[in-house]
């Protein structure tokens, strides 16, 4: 006969918090250790001092700012388009992302937002998607290859490797890929893309499924992850998370779906959430999200304007002179062509006077641009509301009460990277 | 509800303290004609107009003209998914306004940040230091009168003591200044 047996969950916050009460009693000095800002698990320069009690954490301090290079600073000093290399270099783990956000965030200010080709929407959004993939791969594989699972990095890796390739496919650059311009794209698809994308989607649906085996069930894993720092609804929207960790809390937000823009309405995709929001359900919705963008993915390729090699001339730009460059051949050639070329490099497309925000849901969570303009061709104020850097500023709240071996495990649930908080 | 109409919600609960709602892009922006009151808008909008999501905190340098500082809130009800931006003026003598981390506890680093990119200061933060740049450096780095290039310092170590490659470079396009064929260095004479 089959018998029914209760298994006491050895999850690790309880395990500190019975940590704690032993330890009442021993009337030990507290300790400060210096975590950081080179350290294998803060992936980056993150600088955390922590005061401990024996393993018990109980105070934690973040330090940031090792990566500034004053991003804010140089975009008031810069044409709109000048800046797009730097949005490379926010969340370096996504630059395509950044650069359609960034592209999107300077279209809405010029009111054009409505009028980018039909093609050019579904380019961006194919990039948005391939870099949500790229970063939540490596965002699980330094997470899993922190708490000792090292094969999940080398099988993350691999396919990361392939939308290297993609992406070195359509920009000519593997990592500062600068795609977008205002206005559209750099240049249409390189012939053969959209099946070289497809290839990939085929080939990494049973990849992500043979990490999900050595993951999702794994005793070990589990053991680590579940029910370490619980971030509640509440305090999830109070200290403004976004992306997957304010999923992870239970709280159905995706600008995708909330606020859609580019072509996302047309598309079908589901928005994963967790229900305790632990390091568990964290790693759940990246996983998930993962597949969502697969899905998007297949159907854009069957549902772009223009088809692979785009016979129609489907335009990837706006039909406007004043905002995107003309063919070389037409400047060489054409006199209106010639000047708005001149003006537009010499001073950048005009931008009526005004301010905007808009918020791109980036694989990190909420990637703004604030941007103040008072007409011309540079922004009067730039203010990047980085995902990371809001993220991060949990950290003394749900870090009290972890064991310090927790806290690997809680910065790679997190999913940070420091050149975006840092900026 | 749409945004227009909780921000006239807003206006009708504070009258005169709220300028007329101003529409640009589909965003709503409303001035709050004094800053120290600014808690008291916020927690409002929070608790009676479900405002419950602070996006982003933001600061403008409107150097050369008084007040000059604009501080910017972007907040955001995640229940019905408006969205309201809320600006209030700070004069540089003051330099000082309340916080409202007492409202959303975001509001402690993107305060921070403004203090330490700006140096306005906000009374009542449980701990206003420094965030990205170190403590001790004795600059406001995004204020519009601190060089792109940096500025030396007695300090060591403390500050650029040497311009950096951007400043005055062919790539350098300040907002009203001189265009790319003026800053074009081979025609340039050298002015050192």
């Amino acid at each position: 006969m089959a018998t029914v047996q209760d298994i006491e969950i050895r999850d690790s916050a309880a395990r500190a918090a019975r940590a704690t009460e032993e330890l009442q009693d021993v009337q030990g000095e507290k300790m400060v250790l210096n975590m950081g800002p080179s350290h294998p698990a803060t992936h980056g320069v993150l600088r955390i001092v922590l005061e401990l009690d024996g393993e018990v954490i109980t105070k934690a301090d973040p330090d940031v700012g090792y990566l500034h290079r004053g991003d804010e600073k140089i975009a008031e000093n810069m044409t709109y388009t000048q800046f797009i290399p730097y949005t490379d270099r926010l969340d370096y783990l996504a630059p395509l992302a950044n650069n359609v956000a960034y592209a999107l965030a300077v279209e809405k200010l010029l009111g054009i937002e409505k009028d980018l080709p039909p093609r050019c929407q579904y380019i961006r959004v194919m990039c948005a998607e391939l870099a949500r993939i790229s970063s939540h791969l490596l965002g699980l594989g330094a997470f899993a290859m922190d708490l000792g699972a090292v094969t999940v990095f080398l099988l993350t890796f691999t396919d990361r490797e392939k939308i290297y390739n993609l992406a070195e496919a359509i920009s000519g650059a593997r990592f500062t890929t600068s795609y977008t311009r205002i206005g559209g794209v750099m240049r249409d698809l390189p012939p053969g893309w959209l099946e070289q994308c497809q290839k990939f989607c085929d080939e990494f649906i049973p990849s992500l499924n043979e990490v999900e085996t050595l993951l999702t069930r794994n005793r070990i894993w589990v053991d680590r992850v579940r029910n370490l720092a619980v971030i509640s609804k509440e305090d999830a929207i109070d200290y403004g998370l976004s992306g997957p960790n304010l999923r992870g809390s239970g709280i159905e937000w995706d600008l995708r779906k909330k606020q859609p823009y580019l072509c996302y309405k047309d598309l079908e995709f589901d928005i994963p959430v967790g229900s305790v929001g632990d390091c568990y359900d964290r790693y759940l919705v990246r996983m998930e999200e993962m597949r969502q963008s697969v899905r998007i993915l297949e159907q854009c390729i069957q549902k772009i304007p223009g088809g692979a090699d785009n016979k129609i001339k489907e335009p990837v730009n706006v039909p406007d002179g004043k905002i995107v460059l003309p063919p070389k051949q037409n400047v060489m050639t054409k006199m209106e062509e010639l000047i708005h070329q001149f003006m537009l490099v010499t001073q950048g497309m005009n931008c009526p006077p005004g301010e905007i925000y808009f918020g791109h849901e980036n694989p990190k969570g909420e990637l703004g641009f604030y941007i103040n303009s008072r007409g011309g061709g540079t922004p009067y104020r730039m203010k990047i509301r980085a995902p990371s850097f809001v993220n991060l500023s949990i950290i003394p709240k749900i870090f009290p009460g972890c064991l310090i071996s927790d806290t690997v495990a809680i910065l790679g649930s997190l999913d940070f990277v420091m050149g975006e908080c840092d900026r | 509800m749409t945004a227009l109409e909780t921000a006239q919600k807003l206006k009708t609960k504070f009258g005169d303290l709220i300028s007329e709602p101003a529409e640009f892009r589909g965003e709503i922006t409303l001035r709050v004609s004094d800053a120290d009151r600014i808690v008291e808008i916020c927690d409002f909008a929070k608790t009676e107009l479900g405002f419950d999501y602070l996006t982003d905190i933001s600061s403008v340098d409107n150097y050369g003209e008084d007040p000059r500082w604009t501080v910017v809130y972007h907040l955001r009800g995640l229940a019905h998914g408006n969205e309201l931006r809320l600006k209030t003026n700070v004069s540089e003598e003051k330099s000082e306004l309340p916080t409202v981390t007492t409202v959303w506890k975001t509001a402690d680093w993107h305060e921070r940040e403004i203090y330490d990119m700006m140096g306005i200061r906000f009374s009542g933060h449980p701990d206003l230091r420094r965030i990205l740049m170190w403590e001790g450096y004795p600059y406001f780095p995004l204020r519009k009168d601190f060089p792109l290039a940096g500025k030396p310092s007695e300090l060591p170590g403390v500050a650029f003591t040497k311009s950096a490659p951007l400043e005055g470079g062919p790539f350098v396009t300040a907002p009203g200044g001189k265009d790319a064929i003026e800053r074009e260095p081979r025609v340039r004479t050298p002015e050192e």
